[in-house]
């Protein structure tokens, strides 16, 4: 779906530059804006270092590990089908904490290995669980405490506060999830409608 | 308001001291474990590069053939009555799809309209606030083998839509 994603907007960029005479700028864009990818992905390394470098003391120190046990009670009441010392639990826990503090490449075989225990616990079915949908929408809200990558951005571009979307953009993203677990009950008890 | 302002500009160093007290608590080598956390940024900032210039020149060839602002500007007045702006429905579409392709147009729309602009600020709170479904749905039910996603996407997406409502909302109320 990406590729032709991609092939679309350059495709109808060019073609809709051959009709409005605007083939001088596209293809000054082209050479330009590649330069400037370079430059903020060379920008980027400050931000990604600093920040990469500062979780891996907290990750030693057993912040994200304290973190973890803090949520747990909370976790084991939005997965009711997970028993409470199921290593799932354990699982989606260090999931989520990497995921908070933007340790994406951390997160992801974490949240594989969370899906594997619950597939066990679902007989090992190749339909979802409920768990495992609301594990996926506990990700794809993105709860995140630090948008790190988004800051290096605007520092790039010479923003007057580069964090000051900090404090909202937590907000959102707490709006964001909140809704999500409600549109997953919402979701499944309407799928056990009248089934049981 | 002031205490979500307060809250920004506060945050990341107290996080950051929270971390170093730990550290000697624990008695741990810190300096030795940053520089080696430190070595996967470098990792990560130039693995992003290609997906970057690939993104970023593609919606640039959008943006100056002037097909973008053309789009933008027709379907402008569809949205004015929910007080959606037009500049950022590219990226709000474009989200839940791909997490490069929302990295390159936040990019190329904080370039375009500065990042301390509303539609900057907007789309960085729209950045940083989801994450991709599409990506996150293929990536987790395709390693364990799932076939019937059942209302999985539906409710993923729909969270989407409330999110990028909530930030369009917000931001308006403290940046508009």
């Amino acid at each position: 779906m990406i590729n032709w994603i991609w092939i679309g907007m350059a495709a109808i960029g060019i073609i809709y530059a051959m009709f409005s005479g605007n083939m001088e700028a596209v293809n000054e864009a082209i050479f330009e804006s590649a330069a400037q990818a370079v430059s903020l992905a060379i920008g980027l390394i400050s931000i990604l270092v600093f920040w990469l470098g500062m979780m891996r003391i907290a990750e030693e120190a057993g912040i994200l590990r304290g973190l973890a046990k803090l949520f747990r009670p909370i976790i084991s009441k939005i997965f009711p089908e997970i028993p409470k010392d199921h290593p799932a639990l354990g699982y989606i826990l260090s999931n989520l904490t990497a995921n908070m503090f933007g340790l994406g490449n951390a997160a992801t075989p974490l949240g594989i290995k969370a899906m594997e225990e619950m597939k066990k616990l679902n007989n090992h079915a190749e339909t979802a669980s409920r768990s495992m949908i609301t594990f996926l929408i506990l990700n794809t809200t993105g709860l995140t405490l630090i948008p790190t990558t988004v800051i290096g951005i605007r520092m790039q571009y010479e923003s007057a506060s580069p964090t000051e979307i900090v404090g909202i953009t937590l907000l959102v993203t707490c709006i964001g999830t909140l809704a999500g677990l409600a549109i997953d009950r919402f979701f499944y008890y309407k799928s056990t409608w009248g089934k049981s | 308001m002031g205490l979500i302002s307060l809250l920004s500009i506060w945050m990341i160093p107290c996080f950051i001291l929270i971390i170093m007290i730990t550290a000697s608590i624990r008695k741990l080598p810190a300096y030795d474990l940053f520089v080696e956390g430190g070595k996967e940024g470098v990792k990560t900032a130039v693995s992003l590069l290609p997906f970057l210039v690939g993104m970023i020149t593609a919606i640039s060839i959008l943006r100056s053939s002037g097909a973008l602002d053309a789009f933008v500007d027709l379907i402008a007045p569809l949205l004015a009555f929910i007080g959606f702006p037009a500049e950022v429905l590219p990226l709000a579409l474009i989200r839940p799809i791909s997490g490069t392709a929302a990295l390159g147009m936040t990019t190329e729309i904080i370039a375009t309209y500065g990042p301390d602009s509303f539609i900057g600020t907007l789309a960085s709170v729209m950045q940083g606030s989801t994450d991709t479904t599409l990506y996150v749905l293929t990536i987790y039910f395709g390693a364990i083998g799932i076939k019937k996603i059942r209302y999985a996407l539906q409710a993923g997406l729909l969270a989407d839509l409330i999110a990028i409502l909530a930030a369009v909302f917000l931001v308006t109320m403290m940046f508009g």
